[in-house]
């Protein structure tokens, strides 16, 4: 991946924390991540992985729950964090824009479709009403809407889950933003709807030059879609690479496990899937050392006490891994899994001894 | 829409057919004394005990009184007549019922404004010392009894007898056709008795409401188009959590319109409760049979104009 220039959006070792009754939540745990201008960067990761956190905090959105925020995050080289309220408003919604999972719920039941893309408008124009309300005409018919004109007096509930969620694309787009953060946008809708989805924003990323963010537990989804994946795990960055290297030679094992409990249309009907153990960490007492260890098929001994960081995979400038395993290990690792071998075959082939949990 | 509010408007006719119906049973049927006498008062004079036994028809079958009694209600509001104070009860109430109009909408003015803004101060800034300080006043506004704020509140405050002689006392009612001014301040202090506990109530409704829709996915999607804060709390926050305060606006006045006996009494107002706590000690059943069935008017009516309010606030409600 060639970076011309400044990145739209650079995360630099960003920090959110909660404090809660039970403790304070390290939901996110100091990542660095960037997104180019007309990119696509995918962040995958399971439920309670930190990825909605990052993005909510790019909009300001986690300042209402007494978020500690700290670290930078640069949008066209400005630092967001210090930004008061006021002048984050200036930019969400209008050069920074998000949707999120569920379009029923996203949407106000009690106001029109069309009176809420409007008034996504005129938050950062001033325009009258009726231009406005062209201007959303046009978006609507631009997501793929039939009789926009119409379909903009309705209320969402009349709408059906596709075009529930390509009115909120429209939303989205209503002051052309440079950048698109869509937190699980197809997981709510059904699968042929899913590819609707997905292609309806390729197309847009094509026309429009805008940058997007795709968040998703659904490695199919940023397949499709992605320049670049950053994998996370327990609020931190785990993996990130190009996605076409994250598919041909992941480097670590929470990306194994990803890869592997995803059902193959081509291969053998009696292959099991090969889900990960176990349950995602708290957040408040997370585990020892490397904070995959307690699920990982490859951990050794060292393993619970240190702390992996995220480094560079050698020989591959923008391949970077937070795994104490080293790299040709991983790889040969890899390779015994790619064969069909389980994990338990595979650290014997490799060598090396069971997993130490 | 339309067809909505017709529906409903015909329920609340079928509802109070039903409650006249009831009515029929109690007050005439289930008895177990003689119904003539029952309505002839404590005098007894057996020259009024048979012309009531004509009037009401007693010598007829069961069936045809049913059928006249009926008649009667639909066709001429005719809710009977009241032997002890010589007068039809349908006059009776009409000439209560603009005092205790006056009392119970009045109140509500106030208490819902109050009750309202305090609630969505209370959401907005939850857990501050704001918050804390009106939840837990609203806490012993609840908990104490209406006559003993009326009391508490003459005792306090009326021109007359109170420490502090600021609003007119108990007994100064006059009718607004008579003198609006005198009418005005005479239930300045009904009327913030009557609101005090009412406020409170919906004050913590309110707060609850509102807490519960911030929470809402589209709470976030406006704060994500940018919106203020404002915009945010009253266009996309209050609009929703609105409803439950609606629903009990519409029981509170319908019910208080036919039984704000409490305040009514204490500040001697002449309105439909006094009238009918009066009845109740007299034992004058047919004003006490037509208070009931006024009331159950007033709210039937009350809760068709709530639903329709519903239909008109979520348009969701209009398709089902």
């Amino acid at each position: 991946m060639s970076d011309p220039g400044e990145p739209l959006l650079r995360v630099e070792d960003l920090r959110v924390e909660f404090p809660t009754e039970d403790g304070l939540v390290h939901a996110v745990d100091g990542i660095t991540y960037q997104v180019r201008a007309g990119g696509t960067l995918g962040i995958v990761g399971e439920s309670g992985s930190g990825k909605t956190v990052s993005s909510l905090t790019t909009m300001g959105l986690t300042r209402r729950q007494s978020a500690l925020i700290s670290g930078r995050i640069l949008f066209e080289g400005r630092d967001l964090v210090p930004l008061s309220d006021g002048e984050l408003r200036a930019i969400r919604g209008n050069d920074i824009a998000m949707i999120f999972q569920d379009p029923l719920s996203s949407l106000h039941p009690f106001y029109r479709v069309g009176d809420q893309l409007i008034e996504a408008v005129q938050a950062h124009n001033d325009i009258s009403k009726a231009r406005a309300r062209e201007r959303i005409v046009d978006l609507l018919g631009l997501v793929g809407i039939p009789d926009p004109g119409r379909r903009a007096d309705d209320y969402p509930h009349e709408f059906s889950g596709g075009m529930r969620q390509r009115a909120m694309i429209a939303m989205a787009l209503a002051n052309d933003p440079k950048l698109l953060i869509a937190d699980e946008p197809t997981t709510a809708l059904d699968v042929t709807v899913q590819a609707q989805i997905l292609g309806l924003m390729e197309r847009l990323q094509r026309e429009l030059g805008m940058a997007i963010v795709i968040i998703t537990h659904d490695l199919g989804v940023v397949a499709e879609l992605a320049d670049d994946i950053a994998v996370m795990y327990a609020g931190r960055i785990v993996e990130t690479t190009s996605a076409e290297r994250l598919f041909a030679q992941p480097e670590h094992p929470y990306t194994w496990g990803l890869l592997k409990s995803i059902p193959s249309l081509t291969g053998p009907r009696e292959e099991a899937l090969v889900p990960i153990p176990g349950t995602p960490p708290s957040l408040i007492r997370r585990p020892s050392g490397c904070h995959f260890h307690p699920r990982c098929a490859y951990s050794q001994a060292e393993h619970t006490r240190v702390d992996p960081r995220l480094e560079q995979v050698p020989g591959e400038p923008n391949h970077h891994v937070a795994c104490l395993l080293s790299s040709p290990e991983r790889r040969s690792l890899w390779q015994e899994l790619q064969q069909g071998r389980t994990p338990e075959q595979a650290l014997s082939e490799v060598g090396l001894p069971e997993a130490q949990a | 829409m339309a067809r909505y509010i017709i529906r409903r408007i015909l329920w609340g006719i079928v509802l109070l057919v039903a409650v006249s119906a009831l009515m029929f049973l109690l007050f005439r049927i289930l008895p177990t004394g003689d119904p003539a006498k029952l309505r002839a008062g404590r005098t007894q004079n057996p020259k009024v005990i048979a012309e009531i036994r004509n009037d009401l028809g007693l010598n007829k079958p069961l069936l045809t009184q049913f059928w006249l009694y009926m008649k009667g209600i639909v066709l001429h509001f005719d809710l009977g007549f009241s032997y002890y104070s010589s007068a039809s009860v349908k006059e009776l109430i009409a000439s209560r019922l603009p005092a205790t109009v006056s009392l119970v909408l009045g109140g509500a003015v106030i208490w819902l404004t109050s009750g309202v803004a305090v609630g969505i101060i209370s959401a907005v800034r939850r857990r501050s010392w704001l918050d804390r300080l009106s939840m837990g006043t609203a806490l012993v506004l609840v908990s104490a009894p209406e006559y003993w704020l009326g009391l508490i509140a003459l005792y306090l405050f009326a021109a007359d007898i109170g420490r502090f002689h600021i609003f007119s006392g108990a007994g100064t009612y006059v009718g607004f056709t008579t003198d609006p001014a005198k009418w005005f301040s005479s239930l300045i202090l009904p009327w913030l008795v009557l609101a005090a506990s009412n406020a409170a109530i919906y004050a913590r409704v309110m707060r609850g409401s509102l807490l519960d829709v911030l929470g809402e996915d589209y709470i976030r999607t406006a704060r994500a188009k940018g919106l203020t804060e404002r915009r945010v709390v009253f266009h996309h926050g209050v609009r929703s959590s609105i409803n439950p305060i609606l629903t009990i606006l519409g029981l509170d006045i319908g019910v208080l319109l036919g039984s704000a006996i409490l305040v009514e009494t204490v500040f001697n107002i002449p309105g439909i409760g006094r009238l009918n706590y009066d009845a109740i000690t007299h034992a004058d059943f047919p004003i006490v049979q037509g208070t009931v069935l006024a009331a159950a008017l007033f709210i039937v009516v009350a809760n068709i104009l709530v639903d329709i309010a519903y239909a008109y606030l979520d348009p969701r409600v209009r398709y089902s």
